[in-house]
């Protein structure tokens, strides 16, 4: 396990607790024994370059993949030995939005949102619609129901994606890539969401990205991931005043040379990692 | 020992192909029969919905290949039986020929060209863009949201259309009967009557809904098995119209052989 540093939880039983997590698909181990804890009611951002292995993370919190060895407690419950009723009952309490958003494209927007209202509760169709638009007026949406997704921009079809998300109440939110492919205005309408929704829900968020603008306005917390491994935990400012070479090198940007590669990762694995809590 | 070897992992591969089918056709089977028992049941329009798009919009096409194959078959009878001088028995090849088996798989064959292909592109298109996984993150069942609707509209619309091509087959075989063999429309239809049993429909229409079941679960496990990128999804297009026809095929052989055993042994 790389040099991670963790700070001591403050609630006595976290939202998300991950530890010695391996995930491999096949022969290739995707993650390499990762241990991290979201608190309830905070914006953790999981970042991480292209084939980290970030966006793997999130499948397996979700449920998606399956772990090889570890171990996943979600709001306390172990997920190896989870009933079906208790999966059941975990994924009404827990809301995804995908990168792609996907959303039902032969459905139109309004029915992609009442979709778990009507699987899940036993509200009448006049109430499930008033929930619907309600739902989509949080997020910048109304008017928007009888629209099917194809008629949608890239940034309304990610807001819908997180109205349908948030269709359930639920307890977490898992978000992967808000706002990749958005362009910086759109992007910056996705963060102010999920700030205004952190803000007057107080759910508990897990947002995997790369863009690290928005990561730093949106996170209480974020980790590093570097190839399988957690390399650092820490708040923003933490992260910043980080000294960590593959910290220093993700934050300033820095390309990676094809010969230092290996060494550098090595440098990670062996102790070059400085604790980020000063 | 190589194509010993060959042949041994294309058999295992073969025979967890055919277990997967089945494990999808017990999942939907259930979750179809669950459904009834459901509080809050899926709405029927998506069954519906189905239905319009496997059988009716199916129609024109398949009454216009019925036909000609109809005619085809009275064409290629009376060759042989003009020679015996049998020409009236043309009425009677067709209808058997037809009711027994061309009707049940031309319908197949045509079904899996356009709702077994579209069943495979469909879901390989949402397992692509993420949506069988948002599906099943809201703990909604991806076999009884996706499938369930496809098979019941299958089950409902393949007999029909079976029926429907019976009927169009016979009307072709009628048009050469009547104008080239000496039948009037009603003594055609009266000889073909006449030579039909009961049983030559009934066991058309048996084969037509294990076709039903066949295209549909090759269509939806191939969405299902689709890989990443939109490629993939050509290439399960692909392969659950060669397999569905290879499927449909066998089972056709297995029920005839069924069939015919069933009755002269």
């Amino acid at each position: 396990m790389s040099g991670e540093v963790r700070a001591e939880p403050k609630t006595p039983v976290p939202a998300i607790e991950v530890r010695n997590l391996r995930v491999a698909y096949g022969e290739r181990e995707i993650l390499h024994g990762v241990s991290f804890e979201v608190r309830a009611g905070e914006t953790m951002v999981i970042l991480g370059g292209s084939g980290s292995g970030k966006s793997t993370l999130l499948r397996t919190l979700a449920g998606l993949e399956q772990p090889s060895s570890g171990e996943i407690r979600i709001r306390g419950k172990d997920l190896r030995t989870l009933s079906p009723e208790g999966w059941h009952e975990l994924r009404t309490r827990m809301g995804i939005s995908f990168q792609s958003g996907a959303l039902f494209g032969s459905m139109t927007v309004g029915e992609n949102v009442a979709l778990p209202l009507e699987e899940h509760t036993h509200l009448d169709e006049s109430t499930i619609d008033i929930m619907v638009r309600l739902k989509l007026e949080q997020v910048g949406l109304r008017g928007y129901e009888d629209y099917f997704p194809a008629q949608l921009s890239g940034g309304m079809k990610k807001r819908a994606a997180v109205a349908r998300a948030m269709a359930m109440d639920p307890e977490i939110l898992l978000f992967d890539e808000p706002s990749a492919g958005l362009d910086p205005i759109i992007a910056a309408g996705v963060d102010e969401l999920l700030l205004k929704l952190k803000e007057a829900f107080k759910i508990t968020i897990v947002v995997v990205t790369h863009e690290l603008a928005s990561a730093f306005l949106i996170a209480d917390r974020m980790i590093l991931v570097d190839k399988g491994n957690i390399v650092a935990v820490g708040t923003p400012t933490e992260m910043k005043a980080s000294t960590q070479p593959r910290v220093r090198q993700f934050l300033d940007r820095v390309p990676e040379p094809e010969m230092a590669q290996e060494l550098d990762y090595l440098q990670v694995l062996t102790g070059g990692v400085v604790p980020l809590r000063q | 020992m190589g194509l010993t070897q060959d042949i041994g992992a294309a058999t295992i591969d073969g025979l967890a192909y055919l277990g997967g089918l089945t494990r999808l056709a017990g999942a939907a089977t259930r979750a179809m029969f669950g459904e009834l028992f459901r509080e809050r049941k899926l709405p029927f329009g998506r069954a519906i919905h189905q239905g319009m798009a496997v059988g009716v919009k199916a129609l024109p096409i398949l009454s216009l290949i019925s036909f000609f194959v109809g005619m085809i078959l009275a064409l290629q009878a009376a060759y042989e039986l003009r020679r015996l001088g049998a020409l009236q028995f043309v009425a009677s090849a067709v209808a058997i020929s037809v009711t027994r088996e061309l009707g049940p798989l031309m319908t197949a064959i045509l079904v899996i060209g356009r709702s077994g292909s579209a069943f495979a592109a469909e879901l390989g298109t949402m397992k692509v863009n993420e949506e069988i996984d948002a599906l099943e993150t809201m703990a909604v069942d991806p076999v009884r949201f996706l499938v369930v609707p496809k098979l019941l509209a299958m089950l409902i619309m393949m007999p029909c259309l079976t029926i429907w091509a019976d009927t169009m087959g016979v009307m072709g075989g009628a048009l050469f009967g009547v104008t080239n063999a000496g039948f009037t429309l009603g003594t055609y239809v009266h000889a073909t009557m006449d030579a039909l049993a009961l049983r030559d429909i009934v066991t058309g229409l048996i084969k037509s809904l294990m076709f039903a079941l066949v295209i549909t679960m090759v269509g939806c496990q191939e969405g299902f098995r689709t890989g990443l990128g939109s490629e993939e999804v050509g290439k399960s297009t692909t392969s659950a119209v060669v397999m569905s026809i290879f499927l449909v095929i066998l089972v056709d052989l297995l029920f005839t052989m069924l069939f015919y055993f069933g009755v002269t042994g």
